[in-house]
C-alpha cells in the first residue's frame, strides 16, 4: 500500500478507536443512569432513592395481584428472585400485564418500601410462538412431573 | 482484484453496471417484499401472548436491522473515500444517509405503534430507543453537514469523519438490551443456538430481513446513479446518454 494511504488508514482507525473509547467510557461512567429501572434486589439493598421518581422492574409475583372491588386500585409485587418490591397503582394496566410476566412501574418509593406507582408498563420476553405450540409446551411441561412445575413458565399459556 | 477496484472509481462504468444490477434486483426485491409481507401478515399464526399485534415485527425488525447495517456501509464508504480519495465512495456515503434515515425513522415509528398495545406506552427513554434516536440524528447530521459546505470535497471529508465517529453507536444499539435494564427484550434471533421465535414465524421474518437488505441496496444504487448524473452532468458521456 502507498505510504500516504497507509498513514490515512492509520488515522481512520485511530478516529474510530479513540472516539469509541471516549463514548464507551462515558457510557460506563453513566451506566447506572442508562438503566431504565432498578431491580428489586437493589431497592431492597437501599440503592434506590426514597421520595424521588424512579422505576422498578421485575417479574410480577404469582398470586400477588390484589384488585380493589370499587376502584382501579391494584397492589402487586415484582421480584427478581432475590428480593421483591410491593407496588400500589391506580389506573388501567396494559393488556399484557399478568402474573409471572415482566412489568416496569414508575413512581415514588415511600418510607415503608412500597412503590406508589404513577405508570405501569408491561414487559414481554423474547419468546414468540403460535398458541398451539404454547399449549403443547405447557402440556409437556405438566407431564414432566409436578415436582419442578413451579418454574418461571407457569401461568403463561393462556 | 485491483483493476476491479479501479473500475469502481469510473463513473460511466459504475453507472452502467449499477443499471444492469438494478434491472433484475429491483423486481426480485419487490416480489420478495410482497411474498414476505403477505406470508408474515396473513399466513402466520398469532402469538400466544401478543395476539396479532406482534405482526408488526415483520416491518419493525427488518427496518431496524438494515438501518444498523446501512450505517456500517456508509462508514465503510466514508473510510474508503478518506483513505483512497475515491469520488465514487464519497457518492456511496452520501447516498446511504437518506436511505438509512428513512429506515431508522420507520423502525422508530413502528416501534412506537407496537409499544402502545404491548408495553402500554408509545415512547420510553430506554437505552435501545434512545440510541436508535441518536442513529436517526447521525444520519440526518450527515445529510445536513454535507449540505452545509460549499466546498464539496471538504463536505465529504467532514461527513466521512462524522460517520466514522458514529460507528460506536451501532454495537451500543445492538447490545443495549444485554448491557442495561431496558424495556426491550433480548434478541429472539440467535446466531448460535436455537432462536426463541417459533420457526413458522422465523422464516417469513428472515425473508423480510433479506428483502429489506435488497431494498436498501436498490435504493442506495438508485440514489448513487442520480448523484453520479448530477456530478457528471457536464461530461461527454452523460450528454450522450441523455441525448442532449
Amino acid at each position: 500500500m502507498h505510504p500516504v494511504r497507509k498513514q490515512r488508514l492509520i488515522v481512520v482507525l485511530c478516529v474510530v478507536l479513540f472516539s469509541s473509547a471516549a463514548i464507551g467510557l462515558m457510557a460506563y461512567a453513566l451506566r447506572g443512569n442508562i438503566n431504565l429501572f432498578f431491580p428489586p434486589a437493589e431497592v431492597a439493598a437501599g440503592k434506590a432513592p426514597v421520595g424521588q421518581p424512579i422505576r422498578v422492574g421485575g417479574m410480577v409475583v404469582d398470586g400477588s395481584v390484589q384488585r380493589s372491588d370499587n376502584s382501579l386500585r391494584v397492589r402487586f409485587e415484582v421480584t427478581d428472585y432475590q428480593a421483591s418490591v410491593p407496588i400500589v397503582y391506580e389506573g388501567i394496566l396494559p393488556d399484557l400485564f399478568d402474573e409471572g410476566q415482566g412489568a416496569v412501574a414508575a413512581g415514588v418509593l415511600d418510607e415503608n418500601g412500597v412503590l406508589q406507582a404513577t405508570e405501569v408498563l408491561a414487559k414481554h420476553d423474547e419468546n414468540y410462538m403460535p398458541p398451539e405450540v404454547a399449549d403443547a409446551l405447557e402440556k409437556s411441561r405438566a407431564q414432566m412431573g409436578a415436582g419442578n412445575a413451579d418454574k418461571a413458565g407457569k401461568g403463561q399459556g393462556e | 482484484m485491483w483493476s476491479f477496484f479501479h473500475k469502481l472509481g469510473s463513473p460511466p462504468w459504475l453507472y452502467r453496471i449499477t443499471g444492469s444490477i438494478l434491472r433484475w434486483l429491483l423486481p426480485l426485491t419487490l416480489i420478495a417484499l410482497a411474498v414476505g409481507a403477505v406470508w408474515g401478515l396473513l399466513f402466520t399464526a398469532p402469538d400466544f401472548r401478543q395476539g396479532n399485534s406482534y405482526r408488526i415485527i415483520y416491518i419493525h425488525v427488518p427496518s431496524a436491522v438494515v438501518a444498523l447495517a446501512g450505517y456500517y456501509v456508509m462508514a465503510f464508504a466514508g473510510a474508503i473515500s478518506l483513505i483512497w480519495k475515491m469520488k465514487m465512495a464519497d457518492v456511496a456515503m452520501k447516498s446511504c444517509a437518506p436511505v438509512g434515515a428513512a429506515l431508522t425513522f420507520i423502525a422508530l415509528v413502528t416501534g412506537a405503534i407496537w409499544g402502545k398495545p404491548t408495553w402500554g406506552t408509545w415512547w420510553v427513554w430506554d437505552a435501545r430507543i434512545t440510541s436508535m434516536l441518536i442513529l436517526l440524528f447521525l444520519y440526518l447530521g450527515v445529510i445536513a453537514l454535507y449540505e452545509a459546505f460549499d466546498n464539496k470535497e471538504a463536505a465529504g471529508k467532514a461527513c466521512a469523519v462524522l460517520t466514522l465517529v458514529g460507528t460506536v453507536n451501532i454495537p451500543i444499539i445492538y447490545k443495549s438490551v444485554d448491557w442495561w435494564y431496558s424495556l426491550h427484550q433480548p434478541a429472539s434471533i440467535k446466531f448460535t443456538g436455537e432462536s426463541s421465535i417459533d420457526p413458522s414465524m422465523l422464516y417469513p421474518l428472515l425473508l423480510m430481513i433479506g428483502s429489506f437488505y435488497a431494498l436498501f441496496t436498490c435504493a442506495l444504487l438508485m440514489n448513487m446513479r442520480l448523484e453520479i448524473l448530477r456530478r457528471e452532468s457536464r461530461t461527454g458521456w452523460v450528454r450522450k446518454l441523455v441525448g442532449a
